[in-house]
């Protein structure tokens, strides 16, 4: 016994270290420096938007006559410039990430809590009410969901509440399908069937096998539809179409500036660069999800 | 694949009538139309004489009935924006402009997308793969009117070099074709699908390079060029007619986005303005038409499969195909 090498000798330490799931999947996503970047690009425009009235120096509607259409660097209280109507491009900079996020945020909770529920259903229940839900998912699809979107808009006018209608309508439908797909492929596994066999309550096995396994691949949906609706939100607004002013959107800003765009470089370069590190962000961190929760899937 | 292809198109033609029901109501649902007062008074007579001469004046399930009687004989009426002429003539006017951004595209991005595919496959975790896999992951996740906005700062007001918007107007080759202007836009509506088209190129060969077939073909001698085009390609085509599916009705029914800011008169920015002006029959023509060839398109997709790969059965059971 003493002669064998410390490596070989499996001490209580080695039999405690058992990791859950989450454990294991926190371990692979903080491994994935792509999706820690995309992490920390998200956690720099949350904490943006959360404390844009602390961080902003100026609010986002003060408009200066006098300070019109400043150039970066031009007037040192104005770092970021200013706007056609003298407002502080850079507090417009940081309240534009509120309106992104609050909207995309909205957007995919109020899919979540109708797809998910909707989907459960159709998957657990089967029959009539398949049937019927999965009607209604199939003449969605049809709709291209950004037309539809700009017909709810041209009806009822722009603005943050009419964007998180027009965008929820279709936002519920990937993750509904994707959660019966789920719900009725997991039904039928054996696990499922095992944890009954064991003697476990229907309640236990929903909570501790059926939602787990159906969800992480909502989850995962959830954090690619994310930056989808950042670029509904921002296309909209871009078109004239989206928020309505005074609010600050990076896509109106972009909008905006293409009238000014020859001259004033900088009103359009700021907001697309906004634009696109959020997007990528998003995108980084919902890969490295993936490639967390569903190790199978990396192979 | 008669039955098939029959059935389809009768589940087609029913979503485009709850399509339509759906959009003829909510557009009905509001109040405020293209004659209400916020654009100037009108005296009551000749707002009634309107009203009338549009059927505007009738029960609305009787407009609609109305309107789909006319549609499925290709009359979707008059716009209220260009009275002098149909919605029909107007369409197709900007769609031949939205087909021809969209074709070029379709090609630009096909084609390099394909070959950087190709070449990243072959490549396999050299540099020129890690090049691909990371342009196509910008491609991807940038927005094409924010790629847009950098092709116009750099190369338009910076550089000079382009033209800022526009379509078949600037130092064409051949009289409207080939311009100077079609440079910026095809380049920035086509990185996303060519993004796309790359990395399933790139996975699909990848992913039958490792098949069994491939490896008994390499074993009994054949060449390596003819090992991939007769038995790798072949193949990896599967997964690319399903992007293709996807992409192309995308690219002809138009990024409005792309047309807004290039200031190309095509049916996707035409849309906008429509909307914008409560263009009843011009909205409803608009969006059928749209959701026709989206439906049209994905079931020439799930044909395409079964010409490609005999081991697809269309519709399950049917095994005639």
């Amino acid at each position: 016994m003493a002669d064998l090498p410390s490596s070989l000798v499996v001490t209580d330490e080695h039999l405690l270290e058992s990791r859950s799931f989450w454990q294991d999947a926190r371990k692979r996503f903080l491994r994935n420096r792509l999706a820690v970047f995309g992490l920390s690009l998200v956690v720099f425009f949350v904490i943006l938007a959360v404390f844009a009235d602390v961080l902003a120096p100026y609010p986002y509607d003060e408009a200066a006559f006098d300070r019109v259409l400043l150039f970066p660097f031009q007037n040192p209280q104005h770092p970021l410039g200013t706007d056609e109507v003298g407002r502080d491009y850079l507090s417009r900079l940081i309240f534009g990430a509120r309106t992104s996020l609050l909207i995309s945020f909205a957007v995919q909770g109020i899919g979540l809590l109708i797809g998910v529920p909707l989907g459960a259903a159709a998957g657990y229940l089967g029959g009539r009410t398949d049937f019927v839900i999965s009607r209604v998912i199939e003449i969605m699809t049809a709709f291209p969901s950004l037309l539809f979107a700009i017909l709810i808009i041209s009806v009822l006018g722009g603005g943050i509440p009419t964007l998180i209608l027009a965008l929820s309508l279709s936002s519920w439908i990937g993750i509904a399908r994707l959660t019966r797909a789920q719900v009725m492929t997991l039904r039928e596994q054996t696990f499922i069937t095992a944890a009954h066999a064991l003697g476990m309550s229907q309640q236990r096995v929903i909570s501790r096998h059926l939602l787990p396994n159906a969800l992480t691949p909502v989850l995962i949906a959830v954090s690619f539809g994310i930056p989808l609706t950042i670029f509904a939100e921002a296309g909209l607004s871009f078109l004239g179409l989206g928020v309505n002013d005074p609010v600050a959107s990076w896509g109106k800003m972009v909008g905006v500036s293409n009238a000014y765009v020859r001259v004033y470089w900088h009103l359009a370069l700021f907001p697309t660069i906004a634009i696109a590190l959020l997007m990528l962000g998003f995108s980084f961190l919902g890969d490295g999800l993936r490639d967390a929760l569903d190790p199978q899937q990396e192979e | 694949m008669f039955r098939y292809v029959v059935g389809r198109l009768l589940s087609l033609v029913m979503v485009l009538l709850v399509v339509s029901v759906i959009v003829f109501s909510i557009m009905h649902a509001v109040p405020g139309g293209p004659f209400d007062e916020s654009k100037g008074r009108l005296p009551e007579a000749a707002k009634e004489n309107i009203l009338r001469k549009y059927g505007l004046d009738k029960p609305v399930w009787q407009q609609y009935l109305n309107y789909m009687s006319h549609a499925v004989r290709f009359d979707f009426g008059i716009p209220y924006q260009q009275p002098n002429t149909t919605v029909t003539a107007l369409i197709g006017k900007t769609w031949l402009v939205t087909v021809q951004v969209g074709i070029v595209t379709i090609i630009v991005a096909f084609s390099v997308g394909i070959t950087a595919g190709i070449i990243a496959a072959n490549y396999q975790n050299s540099w020129i793969d890690t090049l691909v896999t990371f342009t196509s992951t910008l491609g991807v996740t940038i927005p094409n009117f924010v790629i847009a906005m950098w092709l116009i700062l750099f190369f338009a007001v910076m550089q000079r070099w382009l033209p800022m918007g526009g379509w078949g107007e600037s130092s064409c080759v051949v009289g409207q074709f080939l311009c100077k202007d079609w440079i910026l836009p095809v380049i920035a509506y086509s990185l996303a699908p060519m993004a796309i088209i790359a990395r399933y190129t790139r996975a699909s060969i990848v992913d039958v390079k490792r098949a069994d077939f491939v490896r008994t073909a390499r074993a009994k001698g054949v060449k390596p060029r003819d090992v991939m085009v007769k038995h790798v390609f072949r193949n990896a085509q599967i997964p690319m007619v399903t992007v293709l599916g996807a992409e192309i009705p995308n690219l002809i029914t138009g990024s409005i986005f792309i047309e807004s800011i290039f200031r190309i008169n095509g049916l996707g920015k035409f849309f906008v303005t429509s909307t914008l002006n409560r263009d009843y029959p011009m909205i409803m023509a608009t969006f059928l038409l749209i959701a026709a060839l989206w439906g049209l398109m994905y079931m020439l997709t799930d044909i395409a499969y079964t010409l490609i790969d005999p081991r697809v059965r269309l519709g399950g059971r049917d095994s005639s195909g």
